[in-house]
């Protein structure tokens, strides 16, 4: 079996978080998803509040500290993304959007993205599709069509339950099936190592 | 190996007393900083370019004049000259002018500026920012090294039998150095031309600067100038310097935290850490220094950020006073130790006249 790497943002803020829970979740069923397919996934989770003061130090400077580096590039070099953020405000969380903010511009363009929403009531759910859903086009990503939304009452009622369920189960299966019908992600082109010659920049003048 | 000073020319208020210097009292300041950089031993001193607030140098070749008058054997260069929004005609005639004002005594580093409004307020477009760079060099380069040039470009008007003047002093241009912190096509620049290029070196990992100066470095060999250890490499660097390291961290931290650029993110502490700033003690200074050399091996020329962020004037030559006596000898000293005879020294105008005069006998 081929092994690709599944990156996986919370954006959870509380510990135990139910955003961290739903990202587990989905995580969960796409490794299952791409195993029936015959591919092996190795989910590697980010949890953004352990990056909070890295990530507000990168808006003031402008880089990442070397202890943000490894989690910009696990993010960027994945096959495959699982983001679920807190809704907060009619929106995806500013500490979300923070870290959105700082990855390189091509990071996830072309890269399969399922989108997970959390919030206290299920009146927040459309954020999902008027505000994660167009942040992620922007990005050139490549959106799974079911966004899975939990509201806290999705987590308690038997009947609301196995609907939460049945919504994981067929968002991992979506980007499983994208994620089996690529080949893995290369590398990131290094720009130092095949430069523009220099006539050729001279004629583009 | 050439030391010196760069300064930005930010009028940034002094975070411990409150209170902003008036943009006449820190241009003066600026001045008597470049004097004290001669005075005390050092070799070059470097002014940027701006032209919004909170800075005031907007036309560096008039204040390098003046500089330029009052010293005697200072090298003087500029940190940097905005070669995406300058007309290029322009700092031909400018620095071409400076240069015969300075006795040869100047170079510059070319820079594109990364101020979005000032391409606009100058006519022109910040994503055409590595064409502009590109375009405006080749043309700077013919106005200084042919008398008379027919030019046509996309980003200026065309020229025809256009002569700059006044022609370079004794027909040898300033020797142009190339800066950037990320962009592979201005080191690839630097590297065509066999110029010089320039790492700011400050605010910034030092793995910026590790990648540019190595890729400029293959570049320059794969275009024939030499081997790769024998491109021509400046440093920027940004030093607080006390003899005790405790009152260095001290008294520089309320200017840290406040700082513009990079004040109330990261502690001192992480910055130092993530970045070349260095606030310490002589020795400390003197040991980072020289560790610079391992990461993009022996260069030509380091200049220090130290007076920034609304550092008040007695504290700045006091930092040139311990840079003179406690800090550049050692340097001096260290780097000559470890460089290879093969390796180059920074051009100065009488080496690159000799150098065209050797050149003219071989050909003969």
């Amino acid at each position: 079996m081929e092994t690709r790497t599944l990156a996986v943002v919370s954006a959870g803020l509380s510990v135990p978080s139910s955003t961290r829970l739903l990202a587990d979740r989905l995580t969960d069923a796409t490794v299952t998803a791409l195993a029936e397919r015959g591919v092996e996934v190795r989910p590697e989770v980010v949890e953004l509040r352990d990056h909070a003061r890295d990530l507000a130090d990168h808006l003031v400077t402008g880089f990442p500290k070397a202890a943000l580096r490894p989690t910009l590039d696990t993010v960027a070099g994945a096959d495959a993304l699982i983001a679920v953020t807190p809704i907060f405000s009619a929106s995806y969380s500013g500490l979300f959007k923070t870290f959105v903010d700082v990855l390189d511009r091509e990071a996830l363009a072309g890269t399969p993205v399922l989108l997970g929403a959390t919030a206290g009531s299920a009146r927040h759910q459309l954020a999902l599709d008027h505000a994660l859903r167009p942040l992620f086009a922007y990005l050139h990503a490549t959106v799974v069509p079911t966004g899975v939304f939990a509201a806290a009452e999705d987590w308690g009622a038997s009947g609301a339950s196995r609907e939460l369920g049945d919504r994981i189960t067929r968002a991992a299966g979506e980007l499983a099936d994208l994620v089996a019908g690529r080949p893995a992600t290369g590398r990131a082109t290094d720009p130092f190592a095949d430069p523009t010659p220099f006539e050729t920049l001279l004629r583009g003048a | 190996m050439q030391f010196g000073v760069f300064s930005v020319s930010d009028i940034t208020p002094d975070p411990t007393t409150g209170r902003t210097p008036t943009e006449a009292e820190r241009l003066q300041a600026v001045l008597r900083i470049a004097e004290k950089t001669e005075e005390v031993g050092l070799d070059v001193f470097a002014l940027g370019e701006h032209h919004n607030p909170p800075f005031f140098s907007s036309s560096p070749t008039t204040t390098l004049a003046w500089i330029a008058a009052r010293t005697q054997r200072l090298q003087l260069s500029t940190a940097t000259t905005l070669i995406t929004t300058n007309d290029p005609v322009k700092i031909a005639e400018d620095y071409a002018m400076l240069q015969h004002l300075a006795g040869g005594r100047v170079d510059l580093t070319l820079g594109r500026g990364n101020t979005g409004p000032v391409y606009p307020w100058f006519g022109q477009d910040i994503r055409q920012g590595i064409p502009l760079a590109i375009e405006n060099y080749a043309l700077l380069r013919r106005l200084w090294d042919e008398e008379i040039v027919d030019w046509e470009g996309k980003f200026r008007t065309p020229l025809q039998g256009f002569t700059s003047t006044p022609r370079p002093l004794d027909g040898v241009a300033p020797f142009v150095w190339h800066g950037s912190i990320r962009s592979p096509e201005i080191a690839e620049q630097a590297a065509y031309y066999g110029d010089g290029f320039f790492h700011n070196h400050i605010f910034w990992p030092a793995d910026h600067t590790r990648r540019m100066v190595d890729f400029y470095r293959r570049r320059f060999e794969h275009y024939g100038h030499g081997d790769a250890d024998q491109a021509i490499v400046g440093l920027g660097g940004q030093v607080f310097v006390r003899k005790n390291s405790q009152d260095a961290v001290r008294e520089f931290r309320p200017y840290f935290d406040e700082a513009p650029v990079y004040g109330h993110g990261p502690s001192l502490e992480d910055f130092a850490r993530e970045t070349p700033l260095t606030v310490g003690s002589p020795q400390q200074v003197i040991d980072r220094t020289l560790g610079f050399r391992e990461y993009v091996g022996d260069y030509q020329r380091q200049l220090f950020l130290v007076d920034h962020a609304g550092l008040p004037l007695k504290t700045v030559l006091e930092q040139l006073d311990m840079l003179g006596e406690e800090v550049v000898p050692v340097l001096r000293q260290e780097f000559a130790a470890r460089k290879p005879a093969h390796v180059p020294d920074a051009p100065t105008h009488a080496s690159l006249v000799a150098a065209r005069d050797g050149k003219v006998e071989v050909t003969v």
